[in-house]
């Protein structure tokens, strides 16, 4: 007889592949098999998680209506099952799922779109933490300012488009009203944050995704301006500071230690 | 905060704000533990608010009890940090699997009822008590299909995993009557087989009636509407047995206003006052 491992390879690997033949021995109440009663584990699974994906997704929802939504979550649930029993985080890897398929080519922005919904998410429930102020950050020696390290706020993110996604994702969610948008306007960054209950999603002046970026990766403030110059040549870092901690954007800061370190 | 032997109903973030403006007089909170397992953010702030007014009930739907695999450690340690944040007066999980390889499945799939599937449970049920460092409530599962390879009855393999574990039982009573009108058992025979000496919570739910390929009823427990008149009448069966219980109205999909949740779970209070064996006896000595 068939073990339990086997029995549970089967039935699982049945219902991720619906071209696979139902397991044998899943009967009906007259001890026959019966193929519709099966079905019903199929379609909680694939259903359920295309439920959450568009929990989740909810402009890109909107945008591409439901049965374009069905039919593309459903080739990424088959894809990509969930590797974790928290389904708030599930669809990690959906925005790069949207940016290589197919049939979705025709709306290039939507991966971007998709990101900035997932940069939501992940601010809705990361963890919580108390930004600095400006007073705060005056704490900090003007001597030492160029070689400080500014802790980013743990709910944090940064998305970076070459289309207005952030201004097509507004019109998407909730109060929203769609309009006509010039594709080629030029990019947006966005930056989504939770400084205390509720997420804020703000659009970046040029540089300030460089910037971010660079102090997200250790980098000190020094450095990470010397990143944002790179990417633009119109970076003003006064402005920009001035506008990320008003957002929250920071939540601790630390001394770099001189190359060689202390004696 | 011990859970009374009142009704309550799952908490949603649609309800956040109404319950902690209108502080509505009901016995308890359910969560499911996998919406708490974020780092922090609203749904934290909400249930602590709330927790501080009400008693709460853990209900995890991920520990996979049922799979032929070892249980997820870093799941179990998850639970365990839930339980000491929000000390819930009961924690609950189900008999069923959901864990395949480095997939999860996100659904409460079936297990055979068979002396293997028995043993694999029941050292899952005490690794998990032993770890969490308390008592275990099982659920009984609504289910579509029967294994071939079974060989104990439902209620008589829920017996032996009571028995060899000494978990306590969840008893939900929209299970039993979708299982049994799904696989055509007597669902009152069903009740009375129970263990139901263990049963310290029972859940009630809507479920959406449909048909196999041989027009045979096929009841989905997809908890989207109220609880079925069938239902209710189960429930008093197994009220007139059991005493009050703390009672769950479940109701995940489709969600009702909240006055209409919880009118649900004031009926079900309603049917513990009338149906007590206590009260019934009380009547009989006045009449």
């Amino acid at each position: 007889m068939q073990g339990l491992a086997e029995r549970q390879q089967d039935f699982a690997l049945a219902l991720l592949d619906a071209t696979r033949a139902m397991p044998r021995g899943l009967l009906g109440p007259d001890g026959l098999p019966s193929r519709r009663r099966f079905a019903v584990y199929r379609n909680n699974v694939v259903a359920g998680l295309i439920e959450t994906l568009k929990e989740n997704y909810p402009a890109v929802h909107r945008i591409v209506g439901d049965a374009f939504f069905r039919a593309m979550a459903g080739h990424f649930v088959l894809a990509h099952p969930p590797r974790s029993p928290i389904m708030l985080s599930y669809g990690e890897g959906f925005p790069q799922f949207i940016d290589g398929f197919e049939p979705a080519t025709a709306l290039p922005y939507l991966a971007d779109v998709a990101g900035i919904e997932r940069a939501w998410n992940e601010a809705y429930h990361a963890a919580d933490a108390e930004p600095l102020s400006a007073n705060d950050l005056l704490a900090i020696d003007q001597d030492d300012l160029a070689r400080a390290r500014l802790t980013l706020h743990p709910s944090l993110r940064v998305r970076q488009s070459r289309f207005p996604a952030l201004t097509i994702w507004r019109m998407n969610i909730a109060g929203g009203e769609p309009a006509a948008v010039d594709l080629e306007a030029g990019g947006q960054d966005a930056l989504a944050i939770r400084p205390s209950a509720e997420v804020v999603v703000h659009q970046l002046p040029a540089g300030a995704a460089a910037f971010v970026r660079a102090l997200g990766a250790g980098k000190s403030t020094v450095a990470a301006t010397i990143a944002a110059l790179e990417a633009t040549p119109y970076f003003d870092i006064r402005t920009m500071l001035a506008g990320l901690i008003e957002a929250g954007a920071f939540v601790g800061w630390s001394l770099e230690r001189e190359a060689g370190g202390e004696p | 905060m011990t859970v009374p032997l009142r009704a309550g109903v799952g908490l949603k973030p649609q309800h956040y704000r109404e319950i902690l403006e209108t502080a509505p007089n009901i016995g308890f909170f359910e969560i499911h533990a996998e919406n708490y397992m974020g780092a922090g953010g609203p749904p934290h702030r909400y249930l602590a608010a709330i927790r501080a007014l009400y008693p709460l009930s853990l209900h995890g739907v991920g520990l996979s009890i049922g799979a032929a695999r070892p249980l997820d450690q870093d799941h179990l340690r998850r639970l365990k940090e839930l339980i000491a944040r929000y000390q819930p007066g009961l924690f609950s999980e189900h008999l069923a699997w959901s864990s395949h390889g480095e997939a999860f499945l996100n659904d409460l799939l079936p297990t055979p009822y068979t002396t293997e599937t028995l043993q694999r449970i029941a050292s899952h049920i005490d690794e998990v008590q032993e770890t969490l460092g308390r008592q275990m409530l099982l659920e009984n599962p609504s289910t579509y299909v029967a294994f071939a390879e079974s060989t104990y009855a439902e209620p008589d393999f829920i017996t032996e995993v009571q028995r060899r574990t000494g978990c306590g039982l969840l008893l939900d009573v929209s299970n039993v009557h979708v299982a049994s009108t799904n696989q055509q058992w007597d669902p009152f025979a069903y009740i009375d087989a129970y263990p139901l000496g263990a049963v310290q919570e029972i859940h009630l739910a809507g479920f959406t009636p449909e048909t196999d390929e041989k027009h045979r009823p096929l009841l989905i427990d997809t908890h989207n509407r109220p609880v079925d008149p069938l239902v209710w009448q189960l429930y008093a069966h197994a009220i007139d047995k059991i005493g009050p219980t703390p009672t769950l109205i479940e109701w995940d999909a489709d969600l009702p206003a909240w006055s209409e949740l919880l009118a649900e779970a004031m009926r079900a209070e309603a049917y513990m006052t009338s149906h007590a064996p206590g009260q019934e006896m009380r009547l009989a000595r006045i009449g």
